[in-house]
C-alpha cells in the first residue's frame, strides 16, 4: 500500500529532513507518527502525494512508483488520498461547503451526489451550521474540522492527516479520533501524525517515531514514547 | 467532460469576474479602447475597400474608333478586341449614344451640347472591360495598335494610383489592427496574470485536492472570454450608434457618386459581431498565455 525504501530528502536551501526511511504500511492500517518538532514528520507525510519529492529512494503508493509517475497523472494519485494539512490549506474566497464540494467536483460527481455527501460529512464533523461561512470566518479548530471532512468526504483509499487535532478542545479531538476509527473500520488506511500522549497511548495503534529524519521507533499497539 | 462541469466552470468564470474587482475593470478597460480603435479602423479600411472595389469595377477602356472606318472595319475591330485575352466584354457604343450619355451627365450645362445633336462631333466607341480591373493598362495599350483606333482612354493616371493606393491602405491597416490585437492580449494576459498570482496559493491548493490542470484552467478561459465580451459592449455601442450617424450624414451632405459607405444593415451588425468574437478571442488567448506558468505545482 505504501512502502519507502531508502528514501532521502535534502531541501533546496541544505537541510536534510529526512535520512533513509523506510517503511511498509499495509492496506487498511492506522499509524500515529510521532517524534519531536523538525524531525522529519510533515516531510515524510508530504512525499506520500506528492507535494514533496524524494532526492533518493523509492515510494510505491498503491503498487504504483509514484517517482516515475507522469506528471499528468499526479492528480489522480491525490484523488486516493485524503489528506487534513497542518495549515488546513482552505480555499479563502469558497465558502465551508464549496471547500468540500470542490474535491467532489474534481471527479465529476453529480450535483445532488455531491449536496447530499457535502452535507452528510458536515454532519458528521458537526458543522452543518456554518456551511455559508468563508473559512476567515471560522476559528482554528472549526477550519481544521472543515479540512478533516474535505479530505474524507470522496472516500478515499488513504487517509493522511498531519497533526489533526492540534487546534482541537479534546472533547472535538476525541470526536474526530471517533471519525478517523470509523472509516479505519470500513478499511480505510489511516496515517496521522500528533503531539498527543493521551490520544496514542488510550486508541492503542502501530507507532511510527522518526526523530532527525530516521525512524527511531516502529511497534505495533505502541507507545507515545515522549514527555507531552 | 461532463455537462455538469462545464456548467462549473461557467459558474466559476463568472464569480470570478466579480471577486476580482477592480482588476476585471482593468483587463475590461484594456480590451475595450483597443476595440474602439479596431473598429474604427476596421470600419474605415472595410468602406476605403469596398469604394475603391467599386472604382475598380467601373474601370472600362473606351477604344475610340476612327471616324473613317466603315461598318466591316468596325465589326472587325470588335472581333480582335474581344480576341484579346482577359477581355470581359465589349460593347459598341455609337456616337449619338456617347452624345447623349455626355449631355446626361452635364446636367443642366449639357443642354447646349444638343446643338450637336445634327452635327455629332464625336467617334464611335467600343466600351471594353477587363475581367480583372489590374490587367486595363496593358489590354488598353493593345487595343492601341490596333488599325482604325483612333485613342484609347481608360483614366490612366487614376487607375494606376488607386492599385497603388489600395495596396499600401489594406497592408497598413492589416499591420495596425494586427499590432492592436498583440498590444490588447498583452494587456489582458498581464491583468489576468496578476489575478492569477494573488491566486497562485489558491491554484496550488486546487492541485493539492487533485484537481488537473485543465480543471483549473476552464474557468480562467471562461473568465478571459467573459472579459472579452464585456470589453467588446462599448466598442459595439459606438460602432452602431457612430456608423449610422456617419453614414446618414454624409448620405445628405455629400453626394459624390464613389463615396457611397456600406449600407448600415448588415455591415454595422456584422461589424459588431467580428469585434465581438475578436475580445472574446483576446481574453481567451490572454488568459491561455498567462495560466500556463502558474500550473507547474
Ligand atoms: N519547504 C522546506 N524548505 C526547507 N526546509 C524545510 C521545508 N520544510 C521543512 N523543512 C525543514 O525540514 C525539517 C523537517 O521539517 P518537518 O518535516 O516539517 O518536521 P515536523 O513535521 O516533524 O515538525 C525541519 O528542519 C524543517 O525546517
Ligand atoms: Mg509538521
Amino acid at each position: 500500500m505504501i512502502v519507502m525504501q531508502d528514501v532521502y530528502k535534502t531541501y533546496k536551501n541544505g537541510v536534510t529532513a529526512l535520512n533513509g526511511i523506510n517503511v511498509d504500511i499495509r492496506q487498511g492500517e492506522f499509524v500515529y507518527i510521532v517524534g519531536p518538532s523538525g524531525a522529519g514528520k510533515s516531510t515524510f507525510i508530504k512525499l506520500i502525494y506528492r507535494e514533496e519529492r524524494p532526492t533518493k529512494g523509492t515510494i510505491v503508493i498503491n503498487d504504483k512508483d509514484i517517482n516515475q509517475m507522469k506528471e499528468k497523472n499526479v492528480p489522480y494519485l491525490r484523488r486516493d488520498i485524503g489528506v487534513v494539512f497542518q495549515d488546513f490549506k482552505l480555499l479563502p474566497k469558497l465558502s465551508v461547503y464549496e471547500n468540500i464540494a470542490f474535491t467532489l467536483e474534481v471527479i465529476e460527481e453529480s450535483p445532488r451526489n455531491i449536496r447530499k455527501r457535502v452535507m452528510d460529512v458536515l454532519e458528521l464533523v458537526g458543522l452543518k451550521n456554518k456551511a455559508r461561512f468563508l473559512p476567515d470566518e471560522l476559528s482554528g479548530g472549526e477550519q481544521q474540522r472543515v479540512s478533516i471532512a474535505r479530505a474524507i468526504v470522496n472516500h478515499p483509499k488513504i487517509v493522511i492527516a498531519d497533526e489533526p487535532t492540534g487546534n482541537l478542545d479534546p472533547e472535538t479531538s476525541w470526536e474526530i479520533m471517533r471519525i478517523f476509527e470509523e472509516i479505519n473500520a470500513r478499511g480505510t488506511t489511516i496515517m496521522m501524525a500528533t503531539h498527543s500522549k493521551e490520544i496514542v497511548d488510550t486508541i492503542k495503534k502501530r507507532v511510527i517515531a522518526i526523530e532527525d529524519g530516521v525512524i527511531a521507533r516502529d511497534e505495533h499497539r505502541g507507545e507515545y514514547g515522549y514527555e507531552s | 467532460m461532463k455537462v455538469n462541469t462545464i456548467k462549473r466552470h461557467f459558474r466559476e468564470g463568472f464569480k470570478n469576474i466579480f471577486r476580482n474587482g477592480w482588476m476585471t475593470v482593468a483587463a475590461v478597460g484594456a480590451v475595450t479602447v483597443t476595440l474602439i480603435l479596431v473598429a474604427a479602423f476596421l470600419a474605415l479600411m472595410l468602406n476605403l475597400n469596398e469604394m475603391a472595389k467599386n472604382i475598380e469595377d467601373d474601370v472600362e477602356i473606351n477604344a475610340l474608333i476612327e471616324i473613317t472606318a466603315d461598318e466591316d472595319e468596325i465589326v472587325a475591330l470588335g472581333d480582335q478586341i474581344e480576341q484579346i485575352s482577359g477581355v470581359e466584354s465589349v460593347a459598341f457604343s455609337s456616337n449619338d449614344e456617347e452624345l447623349d450619355k455626355l449631355i446626361e451627365s452635364m446636367g443642366e450645362a449639357g443642354e447646349s451640347w444638343q446643338l450637336f445633336e445634327q452635327d455629332n462631333p464625336l467617334n464611335h466607341v467600343y466600351i471594353v472591360r477587363a475581367e480583372n480591373p489590374a490587367d486595363t493598362a496593358p489590354i488598353a495599350e493593345e487595343i492601341q495598335t490596333f488599325d482604325n483606333v483612333h485613342d484609347v482612354n481608360y483614366g490612366q493616371d487614376v487607375v494606376q494610383r488607386l492599385f497603388e493606393f489600395n495596396k499600401y491602405a489594406r497592408t497598413i491597416g492589416l499591420v495596425l489592427i494586427v499590432g492592436l490585437i498583440f498590444t490588447a492580449t498583452f494587456l489582458i494576459s498581464n491583468t489576468i496574470k496578476l489575478t492569477i498570482m494573488a491566486r497562485s496559493k489558491e491554484i496550488g491548493i486546487m492541485k493539492l485536492v487533485g484537481a488537473t490542470n485543465n480543471f483549473i484552467r476552464w474557468p480562467f478561459f471562461i473568465e478571459g472570454m467573459l472579459l472579452g465580451i464585456l470589453g467588446s459592449l462599448l466598442p459595439i455601442a459606438i460602432v452602431l450608434g457612430g456608423y449610422s450617424y456617419i453614414s446618414n450624414s454624409i448620405a445628405k451632405s455629400l453626394s459624390l457618386p464613389f463615396v457611397e459607405l456600406l449600407p448600415f444593415n448588415p455591415f454595422a451588425w456584422q461589424l459588431s459581431l467580428l469585434i465581438m468574437g475578436i475580445g472574446a478571442l483576446i481574453g481567451v488567448w490572454g488568459s491561455v498565455m498567462s495560466v500556463r506558468k502558474f500550473l507547474k505545482v
